[in-house]
């Protein structure tokens, strides 16, 4: 074992008298450090003040030195200290969430989250934002966004088998608009095709409110078997600390700060905090990773994404509660002279630190050649609790572990911020009432929704993506969740990522709620049991007490819509600072949720399939039109209050699926969310056609004392659409009432046209081919013209 | 019947070819390192889709000059049975096994979507058990697909009965909207002189279980294997 500086500090500090002050047990190393050339002589307050900190932050951190900090150390606490890498604004408001459950693995604070399925097996799953990086960057921060979301799931020991994504830009008439979007699509089709991870699923938006500050939301999807699961932590002193992929530049200095500010005229001006992407690279160091981890020859691996060297270093010490020294000499890279300033803090992509086995290290630089990457010793683990960088020979940086990646520590920044509702709800919560005047006819109402860029077939999107690599994917993108079959098993797993904007903006609370529980319905509605959920919070400013406030309460509901519909949270991400000169976004929580089915044969679709079905309705339709796409698309209003949503319904209709589904007594089952009855079951009568199918009309009466519009294209939550075989009636309709789930029987399957009887009056009909049509046509004219 | 799929860096269809010869068709099979120039004792050699190298040169241009090729080429001259998929299509173009080049895509898009396929030539190991006239129904997903050759090459390959697969309509026509990707005659694949070595754009290895929603690429190795079978008798 080497012998560090800190052994002496620990006897000096002991002879002191003791105080009670927290501070003082803080582990030290030494009292002064060598100057770095090239670093600014002195921290000045106008330096401290660059790098983002408040003057009682810097308080602190002179606290816990015990000393002014070097340059370098000033930049590590800067990235550590930021929202993106401490959560200090959100992690007393993420508390709320349910974290435990019996078939979670490795809950929040790992890289990743994983799920138990069964006979051994496991999910990994987790979502990410890159909203920043894109909206100055697109291709580039698109795909160094999934990039960075596969290697999060890669180190966990998981072979990724699934991206998904969440995407909102402004209206597609901007040309700014135009440009971000064809290069985000572009970005994240270069990268997963490239590393052959296919891109399954995901959501397409389009509300002026993300005209300036687009969101970038990629969900990564993982298997593995149980004893494959790594961590990322760092333990046995002398163990070395191996450094591994591609080489360390200037690039993405600073990402993580930058990702923690508002979009500003001069953000243009931060194209160097966004990183270059080479999926070719990453895709070497997966293979990479996973023969490192599969071989047992680690004891940690994480990779360095944010905050880079700095975030791996003293997370992994954190986690195993040890030290970490390292010599940057050692650490492989791309231009001459770089500062430890620089090195600590590059972003640069494709990168991972690992502790290997004693004895594995001449296994892991054999494996590391093979696969023709960089791998260099360029530290070890000590047990003096701090993280102790040098550069030729000289210590640059010694800090205390705790104080860059322990919320417990003393001075570690944890804040409770002021939350007021804000003046904006009481105006937009009320429907002008010339909007609601139905001045449209049904059928030309349902055909603009269904054309419209929110509801339209996405396929220019999803074409691009290979969504097929890897001979998993058995239900393919456009039809809701996706799903994919774990090879040498029956089962498959059901992933949706989703969330209603517009909800959440006229209604936090209740918007967080329907946010979980439309995303846990997309993937019940295939006949999978919701199994857990991630999350990427996306908001404004949240220093702003309103954008807190609105952040707050659509948590509240979100963790009590986990609650009743029993998905515990695994991790995710909170991206605030959502804001462009122009205003805040919505508040967006994208919700990824997870489901398993036992029989991938048992599969549910949501297209019509077979003549005389029995088609029927779950669930109660109400006079509920606030923050419709009905009234979005057709009246340009964005107003009203969102549907009132009972979670004990919710959660008792999934129930009902899961057990219909396992029965096979469903012929199809649909989700019906955006655009209500009306566009729910137009997609039933089209969808098979974009999976190798026909189209399948229907014929329905519906009893109703709703006006049309209200009955075709309310959004009244907890509804699915299921086509049922007749002889499978009398119990597929018993379970729903031993469930007590409302079940509506509404008419039959057949004929190539939708006809809609509102009590025996016609109100809509319209050939199936039509209604294809319209929704065929997608995005791809809103982009081209 | 023994396949060796090769295994190139940023090859990410080698895991699909290796579960559809393994898995499905319950034949032997090996993963071959892209390193590895000694001859292996296999029947047929698949070079996968993916990037080989990023395909950051041009697809294909680097994986040609892999020690592994010499065993492909020497295995290619022997007469014995190559399929290229994809980025080993590419491959086999840059490595001259196959006449002609690869452009973009006409839509300058990357492309993942099911095709239909007419098969022109039903005298290869690879398509003699297919049904003469048979529509098959397999994805392709590719950036670089648009196979182009000059004037003299196409009338050739077609005075030869080398074009092996055309895009078509689920009719079996050919037409320009069949076409997906801009390949001078509705190129989908074609084989070599002595027919033993197949390129083609479209994965037959995606198309092998129902639960994938076609079952057409079998047809295709269902070909081979019974040819290797009647070689045996």
């Amino acid at each position: 074992m080497k012998k560090t500086g800190s052994g002496s500090q620990t006897t000096q500090r002991s002879k002191r008298p003791r105080t009670t002050s927290p501070f003082d047990k803080i582990p030290r190393g030494h009292a002064r450090l060598t100057p770095c050339e090239g670093d600014p002589v002195e921290i000045t307050p106008a330096i401290v003040k660059q790098h983002g900190f408040t003057p009682q932050e810097y308080q602190n951190i002179l606290r816990i030195m015990g000393r002014t900090p070097s340059y370098t150390e000033l930049g590590i606490f800067s990235v550590m200290w930021s929202e993106h890498c401490s959560y200090k604004n959100s992690r007393p408001v993420l508390k709320l969430y349910p974290t435990k459950g019996k078939n979670v693995l490795q809950g929040p604070g790992e890289n990743a989250g994983v799920m138990d399925i069964g006979e051994g097996r496991a999910i990994c799953f987790k979502v990410e934002s890159h909203n920043h990086p894109s909206a100055i960057e697109p291709y580039q921060g698109a795909a160094t966004g999934v990039g960075g979301i596969l290697r999060d799931v890669f180190t966990m020991g998981a072979r990724p088998v699934a991206c998904l994504d969440s995407l909102r830009f402004g209206k597609l008439s901007h040309n700014k608009v135009r440009h971000l979007f064809t290069g985000v699509v572009s970005g994240i089709a270069g990268y997963g095709n490239c590393i052959g991870v296919p891109t399954v699923g995901g959501e397409v938006q389009f509300d002026d409110c993300y005209k300036d500050n687009c969101l970038v939301n990629v969900m990564a999807v993982g298997f593995l078997k149980h004893e494959e699961l790594a961590l990322g932590r760092a333990s046995g002193v002398g163990n070395r600390v191996i450094y591994i992929g591609s080489t360390t530049g200037r690039d993405g200095i600073h990402g993580a700060t930058f990702a923690s500010e508002e979009l500003s005229s001069e953000a243009e001006e931060r194209k160097s905090a966004v990183q270059v992407a080479d999926p070719f690279m990453e895709k070497l160091l997966l293979e990479a990773t996973l023969e490192l981890i599969r071989g047992k020859h680690l004891i940690g691996i994480q990779d360095m994404g944010a905050a880079g060297l700095t975030c791996s270093t003293s997370e992994m010490a954190a986690r195993g509660g040890v030290g970490i020294e390292v010599e940057l000499d050692k650490v492989p890279q791309r231009e001459t002279g770089m500062l430890p300033y620089e090195i600590m803090l590059s972003e640069s992509q494709e990168r991972m630190l690992l502790v290997a086995k004693r004895g594995h290290e001449p296994a892991v630089h054999k494996i590391l050649k093979k696969w023709g990457l960089h791998s260099a010793d360029i530290g070890f683990v000590t047990n003096d609790h701090l993280v102790r960088i040098r550069h030729h020979g000289n210590v640059v940086a010694e800090m205390p572990v705790g104080a860059l990646a322990d919320t417990k520590f003393p001075g570690y920044p944890t804040y409770h911020r002021p939350a007021k509702r804000p003046k904006y709800l009481d105006k937009v919560q009320t429907i002008p009432a010339k909007a609601l005047k139905a001045d449209i006819e049904q059928d030309a109402a349902l055909l603009k929704l269904l054309a419209s860029p929110n509801l339209c077939s996405k396929r220019y999107v999803w074409e691009q993506y290979d969504h097929m690599v890897r001979t998993n994917t058995v239900q393919l993108p456009g039809a809701g969740a996706a799903v994919l079959r774990i090879k040498h098993t029956k089962k498959a797993v059901a992933v949706s990522l989703d969330c209603n904007g517009r909800f959440v903006y006229l209604d936090p609370p209740s918007g967080g709620k329907i946010a979980v529980a439309e995303a846990a319905r997309n993937v019940a509605v295939t006949g999978a049991k919701p199994l857990g959920m991630t999350n990427c919070l996306n908001f404004g400013n949240p220093m702003d007490p309103e954008i807190f406030w609105q952040f707050k309460s659509a948590v509240k509901g979100m963790a009590e819509a986990c609650k009743t519909l029993g998905l515990p949270v695994t991790g995710g991400n909170v991206s605030f600072y959502n804001e462009s000169p122009e205003g805040a976004v919505d508040p967006t929580p994208v919700v990824g949720v997870v489901g398993l089915l036992q029989d991938e044969k048992k599969l549910v679709t949501p297209w019509f399939k077979r003549a005389g079905d029995v088609v029927l309705v779950l669930g109660n339709t109400l006079a509920e039109m606030g923050g419709s796409s009905w009234l979005y698309e057709l009246k340009g209003v964005k107003a009203g209050k969102p549907p009132v949503i009972n979670l004990k319904r919710e959660a008792a209709l999934q129930t009902t699926l899961v057990q219909a589904a396992d029965q096979q007594l469903m012929s199809s089952a649909q989700d019906c969310s955006e655009g209500g009855l009306g566009v729910a079951l137009a997609e039933a009568t089209f969808l098979a056609k974009t999976h190798g199918g026909n189209l399948m009309g229907a014929e329905l009466n519906v009893t109703s004392k709703l006006t049309t519009t209200e009955l075709l294209f309310s959004e009244s939550q907890s509804r699915v659409i299921v086509s049922v075989n007749p002889k499978h009636l009398p119990v597929f309709k018993a379970l729903c009432r031993k469930h007590g789930v409302p079940c509506h029987e509404v008419g039959r399957v057949g004929g190539s046209t939708l006809a809609v009887f509102q009590n025996g009056r016609p109100v809509l009909e319209l050939p199936v081919g039509k209604l294809y049509a319209a929704w065929k046509g997608g995005l791809k004219h809103y982009v081209h013209g | 019947m023994k396949f060796g799929i090769v295994v190139f860096p940023g090859s990410n269809c080698d895991h699909d070819c290796y579960y559809a010869v393994k898995d499905v068709l319950q034949q032997p099979a090996e993963f071959i390192w892209h390193g590895e120039s000694r001859p292996k004792s296999v029947d047929a050699y698949i070079l996968p889709g993916g990037f080989s190298y990023g395909d950051y040169l041009r697809t294909g241009a680097v994986a040609r000059f892999s020690p592994a090729m010499d065993a492909v080429r020497a295995h290619a001259a022997q007469g014995k049975p190559v399929i290229g998929i994809c980025n080993g299509f590419q491959i086999l173009l840059e490595a001259g096994l196959l006449p002609g080049a690869m452009l973009r895509n006409q839509n300058l898009h990357f492309i993942c979507k099911y095709v239909n396929l007419r098969t022109d030539s039903l005298k290869t190991p690879f398509t003699q058990k297919i049904t003469a006239g048979k529509v098959l129904r397999v994805p392709i997903a590719h950036g670089e697909g648009n196979y182009h050759c000059d004037a003299a090459t196409l009338k050739r390959l077609q005075r030869e009965n080398r074009i092996v697969f055309r895009y078509c309509t689920p009719g079996g026509q050919l037409t320009p909207e069949a076409n997906p990707n801009g390949s001078v005659a509705g190129i989908a694949g074609i084989c070599s002189e002595r027919g033993n070595v197949l390129g083609m754009m479209p994965h037959p290895e995606r198309a092998m279980e129902p639960c994938m929603g076609s079952v057409d690429g079998r047809e295709l190795f269902s070909s081979l294997l019974s040819g290797a079978l009647a070689r045996r008798g």
